[in-house]
Order: structure tokens, then C-alpha cells, then sequence
């Protein structure tokens, strides 16, 4: 009887999700579609190419918080701390040119990676080992890693050293193959994701604490551990976003990075990532970021909106869009 | 034997360390006068530039004036900024207090209240609801940071071309400079293609000019409002390499771009100084009430002349944030 039954509910169930899941990708092509609409210039390469490369940053970042979120998690420090780890990731970067020239650049990185690691532990043990909401433990840190990066910046700008600039700029602004660097560094970062959240035990176990931690620490699974390394996870895409970041404007100041968590938790949840945790969308993501950045652009490319009321529309196209993947998840 | 000698040393280091703290309370009896400094903390390059210039005249006027003590107290919103000004006026028996609000409506309240003991009251760029509050008023003048990089580029481009504006956080601030700009370039044939915020922030500016650079095949010049989004926007049109744009302008005095006019820049040969160092200027006008007598009561408007590379030294400070 209940044999038959799953027997006969599951396929139907199975295109359903598949629907749903594309809902993010036909929002994207909607959007690209009324973008061509509306200026010509919006199709152009340069256009096309800038809007996709400096989606960058909030892509990697949301791919960590995707990890996140799936796991019943939320962080939102990671534009505080996107900041901090490139104000460090700047003053190791200077101190390093004398001595190393251009090889400053790849420790630099190194140093970030490890400063974001450390960073997105201590979030999770917090969380795990304090047994505090993550809302409250990354508001905090939110706070913390601001007033770090102002008081590194004295409130002004910590520029990178003149004589790795010239070497540095290339891993935003070149491209290989016609691919500039960020787009390609995001899709390594896609691809790793996926790979981990899919294709692994530990992605399925993240998913798992998600949807029900009780009955997964019941079956076995570590939770706190599992939890503590999403956080590492999204320290580690911080990082990396730092590094594609800081060849773009060569500082840090105390408004990099404001208000990221916001567009990153926004890309997430557009990717079809539940907010409450069980299911995350690696791709769907990436088109969130996509996304909410050609929206962005499109608002600047026409002229049919006042610029006082840019930020209106852009929030109500968001709303339209999470009612419409409401609709077609549910029908 | 070494168990003594360590006794010892404890015991004579105690009697210093008891020493000088006796000295230094004599020393803080004769600095009589008191003036408190309440400014925004540094949460941007601008207040980042009025942290350190009170800070310097601090030092400046403490080492000048030895009956004079200055306390500088930063304050990371309008509430807090009002709690530290009744902790100050609580604690201490204030001569003269140099505020730079954060509101102008919060802070009225609490400003008048410490009046009302008899202190000596210098506001600093915003003003307040009620102006008979104060005794002395120092601000700049936004109206001329628009006006005058209107003027000099409309006589650059000889009152003809199209140019892109990139307004800042909607405020009073921004408005003014605004209208200063437009008004001049109404009366021009200068038309301005494209007016959108970006919110005085580097990466939103950089986006910005990317998306207006897309828009626009052909612009004359850019205004960015603002020295730190300036820099945003000058490396949107290097990456784009876009030679159309004769002149990328901003405007505060930021030590970045007071350096690219200093060696001469093309594109960015001026700017217009909304100066951080207002709250130094009005620290030194309070100071000289209390020292040598030289009375002085009134509004001052600080006028924004144009920094060029002949007298770009006076507005640069190597060594301030901003």
C-alpha cells in the first residue's frame, strides 16, 4: 500500500522540482531579455562583461553562505569581514613588497585564505560551542570586523603599495582566453561547490543537519562539527573574494564591502536555497547574483526611472521574482 | 639577598609612579580651562580627516597654552553623541564646547542644556534647529564645491558638451552641492546626460561610471561630487579606455586626489576643498576666548576655492587619513 503509493507520487514529485528549480535561470533570461529591450547597449560585450565580472565577488561569497544557509545557518558578517580580510590581506601585501616584490602578492593571498579560515571558525565555534543563534553571534562579528577595518584605515583608505599594483591588476582586470580572471576564479569556486555539496558525504550530511538536525545527530552525524565547517567554508569564499577584490580599487575602506550580506543572503534565496535550512542550490545561486547585479544595471541603463526611485524597483523586482518561483513550486 | 633587593625596587618604583602621578595631578590643576571637542567618529574619510585634525589641534593647543586642556570625545551616532555630552557636562565644569552634530534637530536639545551652565558654544559645519544657541558657527559652503567646479568646467569646455554627474547619500549635503552644480550649468549649453547615486562609496561609483561609460558612446566630463568616488570613477574609465572624457572632477580636498593635482593630472587638474580641518580652525577661534582676550562671536562660511597645483600644498596633509 505505501509501497504503491511513493510509487506512483514520486515521479510526479520529481518534475515538479525540477520546474522549480529552473525558476531562478528563466527569471535570468527574463531579465537579460527585457535588459536587450531596453538599451542596446546592454547586449554589448563590454556591458555583458563588466555586469558578470563585478557579480563576481557577491557570487563567491554566496556560494560559501549557500553552504550556510543549507545547513539551517546565517552569517551576516561576511561583508564586515570581507573588508577586515582585505585590510589585512593589504598591510601583509605592503609589508611583504620590500623584501619579496611580486611574490608578496601570492603570500598576501595566502595570508587571506588562513585570516578568513580563522575568521569563519571562530563564527562557527561561537555558534556551535556557545550554542548561540547564528543571527546574534554574526551580528556581532558583523560589528567587530567593521570597527577592525576602520580602525586599520583610521577611517580613510589603506592603499596597496604603488609597486604591486601594476603586477596585482591583472587578476581583475585580464582575461584568459577572452575570460577575465574573476569569472573564471568563480567558476573554480562553482565547481568545488557543487562538488562538496553533491558529490560528497560531507555535502549530504550539511544538507541533512539542515532539514533536521535532531534526527541527523541521531543517525550519527556530528552536527556541531558539520555546522562549524560551513562557516570555514564561507570564510574561506570570503577570502577569495578579497583577493579578486582588491586589484579592482587597489584599497580597503571602512564602506568595502557594506551591506554584501544583505545582496549575498538575497542571491542565495532568489538561487532557490531554503532560508529555514535542507536544500541548497549551488547554480541557483549563481544566477541569484547574476541576477540582482544586471538588475542594477539595467535601473542605470534606462532612463524610465527617477533616481530616487531606483532602489524601489529593484526591491519590488525581487519580490516579483520569489512570488513567481512561489507559484511555480507550489502549482 | 635578591629577594630584598626586588623588595626594594618595588617599594622605589611604587614611590615614582606615585611621584609622578602627584606631578601630573598639580600639572592638570593649572590647565583651568576646558574645552570639550564632540565629533562623529571615523566611519568615513571624511570624519576620519575631523578625527585627526582635532586630534592635532589638541596636541597643538595643550602644548601651546599650558591653562588649556582640550577633550576630544568621538561619538558613533546622534544618541551617543548626545550621552557623551551629558557625561561631559555631567563630570566636568566645561568653558567652551566645539560640536560637530550629527543631526541638526537631536542635538539642539541637549547643546542648549549645556548652555544653559554657562558654556562657551562653537558649532561646526551642520547647524542647529536653533541658531541663537550657539556663539560661534563654522561651516563650509556646498553650494560653492558645485558652483565653482561648474564654472571651471563650463569655461574648459567653453559652455558646450555633454557630461555624467554621480550624486552621493540623499542628504541636505549632497542637495546643496547638487543644485550649486546644476544651477551654474543651466545656464550653459552643457547638457547633463545622467544623475544617479552612488552613495560616496569607491566600488558603488566604479560600477556606476562602468554602467554610464556602457550608456554613453561620447562623454565630455565627469563629475563624481566627491573625492572618494572620484577615484572609483577614474579607474571605471582606465579600464575602459575611454579617451572621450576630457575631465573626471571631484570635490572635498581627499589627500589622494590633492596628490594627482599636485603632479598636474590631465584629467583631474583641480579639485574643490569641503576641509575636514573646519573643526581644527574653530578649536584655535575657541582657544583664543580663553588666551590674550580676542573676543570673537559670529557665523563663519569657509568659501571652497579651486585647489589647483600652485597652492595645492596648503590643502595637502600627508600624514591625514584623508
Amino acid at each position: 500500500m505505501t509501497i504503491s503509493a511513493v510509487g506512483t507520487t514520486a515521479p510526479v514529485r520529481r518534475s515538479r522540482i525540477r520546474w522549480a528549480d529552473l525558476a531562478p535561470f528563466i527569471a535570468l533570461a527574463l531579465i537579460i531579455l527585457v535588459g536587450t529591450l531596453i538599451n542596446t547597449n546592454f547586449a554589448s560585450q563590454a556591458n555583458l562583461l563588466n555586469v558578470i565580472t563585478r557579480s563576481a565577488f557577491v557570487a563567491i561569497i554566496a556560494i560559501g553562505a549557500t553552504f550556510v544557509i543549507a545547513s539551517g545557518g546565517l552569517d551576516l558578517s561576511v561583508g564586515s569581514m570581507m573588508a577586515f580580510v582585505t585590510g589585512i590581506m593589504i598591510m601583509a601585501m605592503n609589508g611583504l613588497a620590500p623584501a619579496y616584490g611580486a611574490w608578496a602578492i601570492v603570500m598576501g593571498a595566502g595570508v587571506a585564505l588562513v585570516v578568513g579560515a580563522l575568521c569563519g571558525l571562530f563564527n562557527g565555534l561561537i555558534i556551535t560551542i556557545g550554542r548561540i543563534e547564528p543571527f546574534i553571534v554574526t551580528l556581532g562579528t558583523m560589528g567587530i570586523f567593521r570597527a577592525f577595518i576602520t580602525f586599520m584605515t583610521d577611517g580613510g583608505s589603506l592603499p596597496l603599495d604603488r609597486s604591486l599594483r601594476e603586477a596585482y591588476r591583472p587578476v581583475y582586470f585580464g582575461s584568459f582566453l577572452g575570460v577575465p580572471y574573476p569569472v573564471l576564479i568563480t567558476f573554480v569556486v562553482i565547481l568545488l561547490g557543487a562538488f562538496v555539496l553533491y558529490k560528497t558525504k560531507y555535502g549530504r550530511r550539511v544538507v541533512s543537519v539542515g532539514s533536521n538536525a535532531e534526527v541527523a545527530r541521531f543517525s550519527g552525524v556530528d552536527v556541531g562539527t558539520v555546522r562549524t565547517l560551513t562557516y570555514v567554508i564561507q570564510g574561506l569564499c570570503v577570502a577569495v573574494a578579497a583577493i579578486c577584490y582588491v586589484p579592482r580599487l587597489g584599497a580597503a575602506t571602512p564602506t568595502t564591502g557594506q551591506l554584501w550580506e544583505l545582496q549575498v543572503i538575497t542571491a542565495v534565496v532568489i538561487g532557490g536555497t531554503l532560508l529555514r535550512g535542507g536544500k541548497g542550490r549551488i547554480w541557483g545561486t549563481v544566477a541569484g547574483a547574476l541576477i540582482l547585479e544586471i538588475i542594477a544595471n539595467v535601473m542605470v541603463l534606462s532612463d524610465m526611472v527617477s533616481e530616487y526611485l531606483v532602489a524601489a524597483v529593484q526591491g519590488a523586482i525581487i519580490i516579483i521574482a520569489m512570488l513567481a518561483h512561489r507559484l511555480t513550486s507550489s502549482r | 639577598m635578591q629577594m630584598k633587593s626586588l623588595k626594594k625596587r618595588i617599594i622605589l618604583s611604587t614611590a615614582l609612579v606615585a611621584f609622578a602621578a602627584s606631578m601630573s595631578v598639580g600639572h592638570a590643576q593649572e590647565r583651568n580651562v576646558k574645552i570639550a571637542v564632540s565629533i562623529p567618529a571615523a566611519t568615513h574619510g571624511w570624519t576620519g580627516g575631523v578625527v585627526y585634525h582635532a586630534e592635532q589641534a589638541e596636541k597643538e593647543i595643550e602644548a601651546a597654552f599650558p591653562n588649556i586642556d582640550v577633550i576630544v570625545s568621538t561619538a558613533s551616532s546622534a544618541s551617543a553623541q548626545v550621552s557623551s555630552l551629558e557625561d561631559l557636562s555631567a563630570t566636568q565644569d566645561l568653558d567652551a564646547l566645539v560640536i560637530l552634530p550629527f543631526t541638526s534637530e537631536e542635538l539642539t536639545g541637549p547643546v542648549e542644556q549645556v548652555k544653559e551652565k554657562g558654556t562657551f558654544i562653537a558649532v561646526v559645519d551642520r547647524g542647529l534647529s536653533d541658531p541663537s544657541v550657539q556663539d560661534l558657527y563654522i561651516a563650509g559652503d556646498n553650494i560653492a564645491v558645485g558652483a565653482n567646479t561648474a564654472k571651471w568646467l563650463s569655461e574648459k569646455l567653453n559652455g558646450e558638451g555633454e557630461i555624467v554627474v554621480l550624486r552621493g547619500i540623499p542628504t541636505v549635503i549632497d542637495d546643496e552641492r547638487i543644485k550649486g552644480f546644476s544651477d551654474v550649468i543651466a545656464k550653459t549649453n552643457i547638457k547633463i546626460l545622467d544623475m544617479q547615486y552612488a552613495n560616496w562609496n569607491q566600488d558603488e561609483a566604479f560600477t556606476l561610471m562602468q554602467d554610464y561609460l556602457a550608456k554613453h558612446p561620447k562623454i565630455d566630463a565627469v563629475w563624481a561630487n566627491d573625492d572618494d568616488m572620484l577615484l572609483g570613477v577614474i579607474e571605471a574609465v582606465d579600464q575602459a579606455g575611454r579617451t572621450d572624457i576630457k575631465y573626471a572632477l571631484g570635490g572635498n580636498g581627499m589627500k589622494q586626489v590633492i596628490d594627482l593635482v599636485k603632479k598636474g593630472d590631465e584629467r583631474t587638474p583641480i579639485s574643490t576643498p569641503y576641509p575636514p580641518s573646519m573643526i581644527k580652525s574653530a578649536i584655535y577661534m575657541v582657544a583664543s576666548q580663553f588666551n590674550g582676550q580676542a573676543p570673537m562671536r559670529g557665523s563663519f562660511r569657509l568659501d571652497a576655492p579651486l585647489i589647483t597645483p600652485d597652492n595645492a600644498d596648503q590643502f595637502y596633509f600627508p600624514d591625514s587619513p584623508f
